[in-house]
């Protein structure tokens, strides 16, 4: 069994790059009806595949789909995180922390549709939209007065918030005492009980969840940027513990009983299905793609190459900063949000700061600036050692897991000794490659070449 | 943060010097702000202070022990940081090996009793006294061994390439640790009581100090400490002198010194780079591995983990004081310290990590460098 299983995992292993390769090749067409095509087929194939059942026979057994679903939503985690350490060099520990403002907020809206309470949508939607208003506001005025220290301009934006907090708790509640009614009784259910409208509010739960960590993220990175990169790396680190301590808390110190402190949220809706979570996956590798081809994404590149040059070109560089970090954030809280409602549990335990170096680790392992390297690279680490190592271990005896632990700091170590530039280095596929293939630039030469050369640092 | 006061000279010089002389816009909002905060907390401390004083002493005592044990480890911090540029994470994990090795030590093997086996007639606290101070240097010699391995197979083959590559290698080598000791046949997973190689004594302060007996508790409204209190502060403070004498006075502390300023010119000068790299490690570990016995003896339980936290605060507080500062680390971690007994006492246990890291980020705001340290501009 265990050959066999060995020998079934590698495969799948494989068959999941070559399926990463053709998405891309897929992405990379000119036509848009290619491009749709190939989104089809490759939801297709996944579909087809977690359908095929023969017998006691699955290829895409439950397990399987588990760790599908885990390796996507650490493919968009450790994507922001790309974008902000590999595309930026901001050395980022806080990235887990988003991961879990996204994964708490999303299952706390579901949690509480469900039981018939449209609070927590509201509330949360309220306090998103108008605190991108707020934000947007206020940074308008700020730029009527040229160098406004990151202290003040941080006292304005922190002002702003807690209005719109406020708010926005206070109209959310009105809201959706006026929305309650709706909802029906167990026996005779409303409109806004029906499973449709919970599929609807799942995608807002998703999108307000990245919205959320993005706004956090923009008011902790506003003074935190500031810093220089070590002392960045630190207090980011520190963020991640914060954000733990707070989830562990969630019910004592913060004033949220559902979400039940260090025992564990429990009573999420299992909403997230193959469809919802391929189509978030693609929406975050077109989000992060294209922001990286732009051309504030050019700016993010050379912001990490070199500050002084790049604001000798006129580039706003703590902006630019901001806006790598911001957007990375967003990702990440979506791909919590996908993952809680995968799971139907969260534990705060899952968002230790020791387990927010694994999508550090899973950038590095694939190349630092490369998004095909930690999309293999993420999907690589969840089905190797959450899956295969886990199982395989685990039949050896009870204290074996801890031994992948173990092993694992020692592949580190052996890779940075032997490649520390990661495994793929900075290889990129089909949709994630410069345009370095369209008609005009072929005919001037290998176009983007020096570029990707560069990214390697 | 973005000084945009920059002198323009070759501008007009009339309105821009007014307004390089009134400093940056709005500035006074972030000052206010903090003023506001920190006058805040000052209230509040002092008002708790005013209505129960003794809770308060007692908790400045408490913060005291924490901040020495930190000193003791933000040594290593910020003298590594100091010549390598490099955040040793392993470093908390040397902490925690120095705990485990004494623990060995006492438990096991009971080295702490050996005068006594040796030399039957030898004074009973004397015997004490030199079979504790075995254990710590058996502790401190196995960190120093450690430290200088981890250094030359890690480290070393990756000091000219990226730092982050270096960073990386520093937690990989920090889980390991972790998660080795953590092996059944190692450490094990587990809590583990940690047994004191000497005894300990604890007093109370209520018209005289009074020793506590034990198994009774103090009265009530006292406030009370306790030899292992004395000996971390004055292994804390002795350890801060002695190494500032070494980085000084002494020939290799000047080696260090001038590695950290420029290591290719320390080089051409005849200067062993490699060497004075691996001795500040040393240090750095041996008085890791001091604070990690101290540490296991006033908390008395220790597991394979215990090294984390207090590493990283350490490490805050190296920054806090201004990194590769020795007296900077010495304030800043006993800021720390008392920080974070206030916010355990007055405000909530868990969230003593969050005040650590908010003061971090409000200090490094006001003042990049840190409380003491050099202004040096980050190359890029």
């Amino acid at each position: 069994m265990e050959l066999g299983y060995l020998f079934g995992t590698v495969l799948k292993m494989m068959a999941l790059l070559a399926w990463i390769y053709g998405l891309l090749w897929g992405l990379a067409r000119e036509k848009l009806w290619e491009k749709a095509l190939t989104i089809v087929l490759a939801f297709a194939v996944i579909q087809g595949a977690m359908l095929f059942n023969v017998g006691d026979f699955s290829l895409f057994s439950a397990f399987d789909q588990g760790l599908l679903y885990q390796a996507i939503t650490m493919t968009m985690v450790a994507l922001g995180l790309n974008l902000i350490y590999g595309f930026n060099g901001q050395f980022s520990l806080a990235q887990w922390g988003f991961y879990g403002i996204g994964a708490y907020t999303a299952a706390d809206i579901t949690y509480r549709w469900t039981s018939g309470d449209a609070s927590g949508l509201v509330v949360v939607g309220l306090g998103v939209i108008l605190g991108a208003a707020a934000l947007f506001g206020v940074s308008r005025l700020l730029r009527l007065k040229r160098g406004v220290p990151v202290l003040s301009a941080f006292t304005f934006y922190l002002i702003a918030l807690v209005v719109v907090g406020v708010v926005s708790v206070f109209l959310g509640g009105e809201i959706s005492a006026a929305l309650s009614p709706l909802f029906g009784t167990a026996g005779a259910p409303g409109p806004l009980a029906s499973p449709a409208a919970l599929q609807v509010v799942f995608f807002f739960s998703v999108v307000f969840a990245g919205a959320f960590a993005a706004e956090v993220s923009f008011l902790f990175g506003l003074p935190v940027l500031s810093l220089g990169s070590d002392y960045f790396g630190i207090a980011t680190l520190g963020f991640a513990i914060v954000v733990k301590t707070l989830l562990v808390n969630s019910d004592t110190i913060l004033p949220f009983k559902e979400m039940k402190g260090g025992r564990g949220m429990i009573g999420i809706p299992k909403l997230t299905s193959w469809s919802w979570a391929f189509v978030f996956l693609v929406l975050v590798i077109i989000l992060v793609r294209n922001f990286v081809r732009s051309s504030t994404g050019r700016a993010t590149l050379a912001v990490r190459e070199d500050e002084i040059a790049a604001r000798a070109m006129g580039i706003d560089v703590a902006g630019n900063k901001l806006q790598a970090f911001v957007v990375g954030s967003f990702v990440a809280g979506i791909g919590g949000a996908i993952y809680a409602h995968f799971m139907g549990f969260l534990s705060p335990a899952s968002f230790d700061f020791i387990a927010g170096f694994n999508p550090l680790i899973i950038v590095v392992f694939g190349g630092l600036g490369s998004m095909t390297g930690t999309i293999a690279a993420a999907f690589g680490w969840i089905f190797f050692l959450e899956g295969f190592l886990r199982v395989l271990l685990g039949q050896m005896g009870t204290d074996a897991p801890t031994w992948r632990f173990v092993l694992y700091p020692i592949a580190l170590l052996l890779l940075m000794l032997v490649r520390p530039q990661g495994l793929l280095g900075t290889v990129e596929w089909g949709f994630f490659k410069a345009k370095a293939t369209s008609k005009r630039h072929k005919a001037a030469g290998e176009g983007s070449a020096p570029e990707s050369a560069k990214a390697g640092d | 943060m973005p000084t945009s006061t920059d002198p323009n000279k070759t501008k007009a010089l009339g309105s821009r010097a007014r307004e390089a002389r009134r400093g940056p816009p709005l500035a006074w909002v972030g000052w206010t702000f903090l003023i506001v905060l920190g006058a805040g907390t000052l209230v509040y401390i002092a008002s708790k202070a005013w209505s129960d004083p003794t809770l308060f002493l007692q908790n400045l005592l408490d913060g005291l022990k924490l901040g020495f044990v930190y000193a003791l480890i933000a040594l290593g911090y910020t003298m590594v940081y100091g010549i390598v540029k490099l955040i040793n994470f392993a470093h908390g994990d040397v902490f925690m090996v120095g705990a485990f090795t004494s623990f060995y030590a006492v438990s096991r093997f009971s080295l702490h009793k050996w005068p006594q086996a040796v030399f039957p007639s030898m004074a009973p606290g004397l015997s004490i006294v030199i079979g504790s101070l075995t254990v710590i240097l058996l502790s401190m010699a196995v960190c120093v061994i450690l430290a200088v391995t981890i250094e030359r197979v890690a480290y070393k083959p990756l000091r000219d390439a990226p730092r982050i590559a270096a960073l990386i290698t520093a937690i990989g080598v920090s889980f390991f640790l972790e998660f080795f000791g953590a092996l059944p046949f190692v450490f094990s997973g587990r809590f583990i009581p940690y047994q004191s190689p000497f005894p300990t004594t604890a007093w109370y302060i209520q018209d005289g100090i009074h020793p506590i007996v034990s198994g009774q508790a103090s009265p009530d409204n006292t406030i009370s400490f306790s030899n292992i209190f004395l000996i971390i502060a004055a292994a804390s403070i002795l350890v801060q002198l002695l190494l500032q004498f070494i980085v000084k006075r002494t020939k290799i502390g000047i080696a260090m010194r001038a590695a950290s300023y420029d290591k290719s010119t320390a080089r051409l000068m005849g200067i062993n780079v490699d060497r004075v790299i691996s001795f500040t490690f040393a240090v750095g570990a041996a008085f890791a591995g001091l604070g990690g016995v101290l540490y296991a003896i006033a908390y008395s339980s220790i597991w394979t983990q215990l090294g984390i936290l207090p590493g990283l605060k350490a490490f805050v507080a190296a920054v806090l004081g201004g990194i590769g500062s020795i007296p900077g680390a010495f304030v800043g971690a006993l800021i720390m310290g008392q920080a974070e007994a206030m916010t355990m006492s007055y405000i909530s246990t868990p969230m003593r990590d969050a005040v650590a890291f908010t003061i971090l980020i409000l200090v490094l705001l006001v003042k990049p460098t840190g409380l003491f340290g050099e202004p040096s501009g980050e190359k890029a």
